[in-house]
């Protein structure tokens, strides 16, 4: 009989175990085989890192990515020391309208690096430990594409999303209908408006590390308010 | 540092002990922190387990407790702990639970012995046994000397900045919507170096210099240069800056070495203030004594009344420049006695020379130089003892009253209690006065005492300086003598109790008890001072200020060892937070009071505040156990 998680991660798991086999750039193959496959692992033996980009849009296909922070933590702590980040040149440039928001300027890419030439560091940044990301559609589309567009790939990989928890806890359709009907607006499930949730204090965001290390902090907090210790990854990640 | 890690960074350096830290040492403990979360109710340090960081509570709250299972302390945002174990063997000494859901910033033990050994102010701060108020009262006392302060504390906003490329107009346009006089031109290409900075994000600017008000009049009015021009080719490329953790004084240096008025602030090399001479000047002198010349030149009381605003401005600024309690109160009562003064003189020109010499009695904060930004009137007239109520009060009594109403129009009001020179009761010859105090210290009766021990602190304020003397030689051979008094006046001082839960609720609950507030003057500095008169009488002092009278305690033996001091520490730490609290009441444009509300009041605050409303509760305890109630109840005086 199947167990909850093998039937929730079975798919990512012999995905995984394809990849091991099948992807064609070395690096990539390394990657899939230190992956924390196994569905059933309980989240408190496995090793996390949070992820977030700065992209110039929301679509991979006409977007690029502008920056990217890495940061290594478990459920016992989050270590600054070992964080990483990448400022990065777009293939094509970058149209200017979100420069308000993340403040990374033409001038500032003009001589950052390519991704290709940041992707060996940051697939091992990434060794062995299982993403975390806030909204994983930016995170998998824009990598996937990223990887692709040099003619890698391809880059798929489970992830665990904590935008999906929350909506998970407060999305739920009994939920949102029920909150209409009393004439109130759906819970925002954004990153600060979710971490205050967890009294967890307002960072400025939009700077990839503090995404990431806010991230973190909120997966920590979520476990700690809805799972276990001993709670499979394949009941997290999506 | 990379400028990613600013946001641990401005937290940890706005709480002590890490706000005195250098740039470096900041960097440091920012770079090697582990963040962890603990949900409400769990365990954080278990008692006798091995520790190898020190915990900084970054959200949430904490309690701490006693192996013997007692509570030791509740902690909140930016306070530690965990070092009584990092310095004693490693181990937990007092185990830790999270209160609320709190967020933990860990610094690992390495980071901790490298800060206790390079930084001694650290390493005082976390020293084992250190009494918590008396290193915060040093601390503040340091924080106000030019040599030490660094200069990042007189940044109080970050610059204005303009890209070389706006036009002229544009930035005088923002420069006018702000109270600032001068901003920083940036632009972002930029090929040196050494003026390169990269923004909170991550973007790279090079700064070009500062552009000052002045500026603006020299190289574009005067020149007759078109408004559109842009404001790069406007700035001369020189940029005169200082590092943040530089002292105040060796900003100033800086400024008069190239001859600028205005200095860019830079942490590493991002600017992240703009300082200005008069921020410099004004941070070194007290501005009090202008304001007492200005009241002495006033030709009429609607002058004097006029000078409200600039006397709050002056404490105002005191308070935020880090000046000590009694720096303050000191200038405030010379202030209001300069008032008294500057209105007898006035008044003695129109209604002539008094028929018999006098002495304006102060009594109450102004006699013990206490004042605040909210105080009462309380005053008395003794008159020579050739007084004659017939022939004289006519002029005694305008007297009175232009002083009482001139002072009410400057801000200080009206007697609730009626004990001002107006009221003929308290218009007496010397040997009234005398009779006054003899029955007060012979007769008492703490109802009656209640309403007069407002005499027991008494100054003359103007006039015949012996009749006062005579009076307060009287008070300090006469009133020590006395059981019954001091008993009377003990029962007094323990009417009103400190406060202990009050942040205790504040942290625990977040429901509906957020609106509270507490009187810090009659729950906190009022019935300390009267605890400090008792004391003061009873070793036959002749001091008035409290601070003063806690030194004389201290000589005898009345008190234990160190227990005058810790009193000491207590009522600056109060007093300070009154001030602290009317100051932010003025700067709202909110009339000051004494009523502070919690959430107003900075976490790293919190804790002092709860140390010293201990102190006064142990005192009224002491005091209780010194001055025992009588049995049967109160002996009744004399009704009077």
């Amino acid at each position: 009989m199947r167990t909850k998680s093998e039937a929730l991660g079975g798919g990512w798991s012999g995905w995984l175990k394809d990849q091991t086999r099948r992807a064609a750039a070395p690096a990539l193959r390394a990657f899939y085989e230190r992956f924390p496959a196994n569905a059933s692992q309980s989240i408190g033996e496995t090793p996390l890192v949070a992820l977030d980009l700065e992209t110039s849009g929301l679509d991979p296909r006409r977007h690029a990515i502008l920056s990217i922070g890495v940061v290594p933590f478990d459920l016992n702590g989050i270590s600054i020391a070992r964080r990483r980040y990448w400022i990065l040149r777009p293939p094509r440039g970058f149209s200017g309208g979100s420069v308000a928001y993340h403040h990374i300027t033409h001038a500032d890419t003009e001589q950052a690096p390519d991704f290709a030439e940041i992707l060996p560091d940051l697939l091992d940044a990434l060794a062995g430990r299982l993403p975390v990301v806030h909204y994983h559609p930016i995170e998998r589309g824009f990598l996937e594409r990223a990887v692709r567009q040099r003619g890698q790939g391809p880059f798929r990989f489970p992830l665990i999303d904590t935008m999906a928890i929350e909506a998970r806890r407060y999305r739920q359709r009994w939920r949102m209908g029920l909150r209409r009907l009393l004439g109130k607006p759906p819970i925002s499930i954004r990153l600060n408006d979710s971490r205050a949730r967890y009294n967890l204090p307002a960072y400025e965001g939009h700077q990839a590390v503090i995404d990431a290390i806010g991230t973190a902090e909120l997966l920590q907090a979520q476990i700690q308010h809805h799972y276990s210790r001993s709670t499979a990854i394949g009941d997290l990640w999506v | 540092m990379d400028p990613e890690l600013l946001e641990i960074r401005r937290h940890l350096g706005a709480y002590p002990p890490f706000d005195a830290l250098s740039d470096e040492l900041l960097d440091e403990v920012a770079e090697h922190i582990e963040i962890s979360y603990y949900r409400a109710g769990s365990q954080i340090l278990a008692a006798n387990q091995s520790i190898d960081s020190l915990c900084y509570v970054r959200s949430g709250a904490v309690e701490v407790y006693r192996r013997t299972g007692d509570l030791f302390d509740r902690l909140g945002e930016g306070s530690i702990f965990g070092h009584y174990g990092l310095l004693r063997g490693r181990r937990v000494h007092y185990p830790a639970v999270a209160i609320e859901d709190t967020l933990i910033y860990a610094i690992p033990v390495t980071i901790f012995d490298h800060l206790c050994e390079a930084d001694d102010d650290f390493a005082d701060f976390v020293e084992l046994g250190r009494p918590r108020l008396e290193a915060a009262v040093e601390t503040q006392r340091r924080s106000n000397d030019l040599m030490t302060t660094r200069v990042r504390k007189l940044v109080t906003r970050a610059p204005l900045i303009a890209e070389s490329g706006e036009t002229a107009r544009e930035a005088a346009l923002r420069l006018a919507d702000e109270p600032s006089a001068a901003l920083l031109v940036v632009e972002a290409s930029g090929d040196d170096p050494r003026y390169t900075y990269a923004d909170a994000e991550g973007a790279l600017w090079q700064v070009r210099g500062i552009l000052t008000d002045a500026d603006f009049r020299a190289r574009v009015v005067a020149t007759g240069l078109s408004a559109d021009t842009p404001v790069g080719e406007i700035v001369s490329d020189r940029l005169v800056a200082v590092q943040s953790d530089e002292t105040v004084q060796e900003a100033m240096l800086t400024m008069l070495r190239h001859n600028v008025h205005h200095l860019a602030v830079v942490h590493r090399r991002r600017p992240i203030g703009l300082i200005r001479l008069e921020d410099v000047v004004r941070y070194e002198t007290q501005s009090s004594l202008y304001l007492i010349d200005s009241i002495f030149s006033q030709a009429t009381p609607a002058g004097l009344a006029k000078l409200l605003p600039d006397v709050r401005t002056s404490a105002v600024r005191m308070i935020r420049d880090g000046a000590d309690s009694r720096t303050v109160s000191t200038a405030l009562s010379s202030i209001g006695r300069s008032f008294v003064r500057r209105l007898l003189e006035l008044a003695e020109a129109e209604l002539g020379p008094p028929p018999v010499p006098y002495a304006f009695m102060a009594m109450g904060s102004m006699a013990r130089s206490e004042q605040t930004l909210v105080t009462d009137q309380d005053n008395a007239l003794v008159l020579d003892d050739a007084f004659d109520p017939q022939r004289h009060d006519d002029y005694f009594q305008t007297l009175a009253e232009r002083v009482s109403d001139g002072l009410n129009a400057c801000g200080y009001g009206y007697c609730k209690g009626g004990i001002m020179a107006t009221n003929s009761r308290w218009r007496q010859p010397l040997s009234v006065w005398k009779r006054y105090f003899h029955h007060w210290i012979e007769q008492p009766n703490p109802e009656r005492l209640l309403h007069s021990n407002i005499f027991f602190d008494l100054d003359n304020a103007h006039g015949e300086e012996r009749f006062i003397e005579v009076l307060q030689e009287l008070v300090a051979t006469e009133a020590g003598q006395s059981k019954a008094f001091l008993a009377a006046m003990a029962r007094n001082a323990l009417n009103r109790t400190p406060p202990i839960g009050f942040f205790r609720d504040f942290v625990m609950e977040k429901d509906g008890r957020q609106n509270n507030s507490i009187n810090v003057k009659r729950r906190g500095t009022a019935p300390l001072t009267d605890l400090i008169r008792v004391h003061a009488l009873a070793c036959g002092s002749r001091a008035q200020n409290s601070f003063e009278r806690l030194n004389d305690i201290a000589e005898t033996q009345l008190l234990g060892p160190g227990v005058a001091d810790r009193l000491s520490y207590a009522l600056e730490i109060l007093s300070m937070t009154r001030l602290r609290h009317q100051a932010i009441d003025i700067e709202q444009e909110r009339e000051p009071d004494n009523n502070i509300e919690p959430e107003n009041v900075p976490a790293k605050e919190r804790a002092d505040i709860k140390e010293a409303f201990r102190a006064l509760s142990q005192a009224q305890k002491f005091l209780r156990f010194r001055y025992p109630m009588p049995a049967g109840g109160v002996r009744a005086g004399r009704p009077g």
